[in-house]
């Protein structure tokens, strides 16, 4: 065992440039995941049957077979179509279609959990259903569903190991090919490891920094005096639950 | 109190004939008939089940009715849908669960629709938010979110949210029945005062004292029928259906 050699790896060319193939394909495939699945959750929210058929198939069709079937599929048999792809490509297909059935299911939980009365004011103001949807039921319903992404984000980082079958170098496949020309597979993996745990808490800082943000009582600034007063006023007004 | 009609115009501000409405086989309304005068006070009374706020609610077309006509301005607005949205913008409502945007301060809830519908800036719907908080006397609460404020005041904002788009008439669906018994009196005098000043107001309310004090016309229902529509001062001397007598004696023990 040489931690040297482990140090060695993790600054070395080939490992970081694995990292950022693997950072790039979880950062692409959950973009287009997010898309694909607000898309799906859209579609749902409306009333044409037709929609309701589509995504119903969608979500059976990608919950219900292995990713890793799903990425050796695009990757197999999209050439037989003649659609010639790049690896990567074909991993970040698979992976944002996969992605985008579970992220429906996220975004559709947080739509409904806004509730009817929310929707019934605002139209009631006058607003038409697109407004609705944009200002009042969107920004309530992400705050909801910001948790579940979270566990999403760092989920996808470690499903894209999964892309290595189609030989996409990606973090564990350096690692591996590295190990196997040396046997040095303490030494190899230990590297890609650590930087997966890097990657994986960057990812959970920056999901809560995205909390805190939209923690709408964020917005507010409070100065020294008023939260001076807030306190001083509390004695006054009793009724503040 | 006062004496209706307040103004003379060739037609009631909002005119309600003959609806019917069924949720499945479930008749809510039956053959509804109301008029509302521009600066009337009409309050509704009957009890749960008898259809009252869904009446509210096909006047601005929540739950389009199936049956009959309503006109809102002398315009049959019955079953447009596609301009259910203007019309929407001339009547406010308030609603017993207040439903103010849990995403927003007090004042960006009263902002919102002037801003999102009728193009206005932000500074000039600042301006509206801060005079109307001051109307309903809540001006210190302005950059609280709904769930710093009471039950109480929380009413008050979605009043002012209403009032915001300056309509022409307010509904309001049981606007004290979810708060506690200190908090019911300082929004019904809110919506007192606005009676007051000539806003035409529909109210489905519980609070007798409420109609005593401010409405022109009190409106009697059950099982989804209008029994009586009567003026205040004939109403409160006890001329009226022996079913509304009969909820009266209940309501009042």
């Amino acid at each position: 065992m040489s931690f040297e050699l482990v140090l060695t790896y993790l600054i070395s060319p080939t490992f970081f440039h694995g990292a950022l193939i693997t950072l790039l394909i979880t950062v692409c495939s959950l973009f287009f995941g997010a898309i694909v699945g607000l898309i799906i959750a859209l579609l749902q929210e409306t009333r044409l049957r037709a929609a309701h058929g589509v995504t119903l198939a969608y979500l059976w069709l990608f919950r219900g077979t292995p990713v890793l079937f799903q990425i050796i599929f695009v990757y197999n048999v999209l050439p037989s179509f003649g659609i010639r792809l790049s690896a990567v490509v074909c991993a970040v297909l698979a992976l944002s279609l996969n992605e985008g059935a579970y992220m429906a299911e996220i975004i559709r939980s947080g739509l409904q959990a806004i509730r009817k009365g929310q929707r019934t004011a605002a139209l009631a103001l006058g607003m038409f259903p697109s407004d609705v949807m944009r200002h009042v039921v969107i920004p309530q319903a992400v705050r909801i569903i910001l948790p579940p992404i979270g566990n999403q984000m760092i989920g996808m980082l470690k499903l894209s190991a999964l892309v290595s079958v189609v030989a996409v170098e990606d973090l564990l496949l350096i690692a591996n090919q590295t190990a196997s020309s040396n046997f040095r597979y303490f030494e190899a993996l230990t590297a890609a490891g650590i930087y997966y745990l890097v990657l994986t808490t960057l990812f959970m800082a920056l999901q809560s920094l995205i909390e805190r943000r939209l923690d709408p009582k964020s917005r507010r600034k409070r100065k020294a005096m008023s939260m001076m007063e807030r306190l001083l006023g509390v004695g006054r007004t009793t009724t503040v639950r | 109190m006062s004496s209706a009609p307040k103004v003379a115009t060739p037609y009631p501000l909002l005119e309600i004939m003959a609806i019917d409405k069924s949720f499945g086989s479930n008749k809510i309304l039956k053959n509804c008939s109301l008029n509302v005068q521009a600066s009337e006070t009409v309050v509704i009374i009957g009890p749960s089940g008898s259809g009252k706020s869904t009446l509210l609610r096909c006047v601005n077309q929540l739950d389009p009715a199936d049956g009959g006509n309503i006109f809102f301005e002398g315009k049959d607005v019955t079953r447009d849908a596609r301009n259910a949205p203007y019309l929407r913008r001339e009547i406010g409502m308030v609603f017993q669960n207040f439903e103010l945007f849990s995403h927003l301060t007090a004042a960006e809830n009263i902002m919102l629709a002037p801003m999102k519908v009728r193009g206005m800036s932000r500074s000039d719907a600042h301006d509206i938010a801060s005079e109307l908080l001051r109307k309903v006397r809540i001006p210190e609460k302005a950059d609280h979110f709904p769930d710093e404020l009471s039950g109480g005041q929380q009413q008050r904002v979605a009043i002012a949210r209403a009032l915001a788009m300056k309509p022409k008439v307010m509904l309001y669906d049981e606007p004290t029945s979810a708060l506690d018994p200190e908090m019911i009196r300082e929004v019904l005098d809110v919506m007192a005062e606005l009676s007051s000043e000539g806003m035409t107001s529909l109210v489905v309310t519980h609070e007798m004292g409420f109609a005593r004090q401010a409405a022109d016309r009190i409106v009697f229902m059950e099982g989804g029928e209008i029994i009586e529509n009567a003026t205040s001062a004939g109403f409160f001397s006890g001329e009226v259906h022996p079913r509304a007598k009969r909820f009266l004696e209940q309501i009042l023990h």
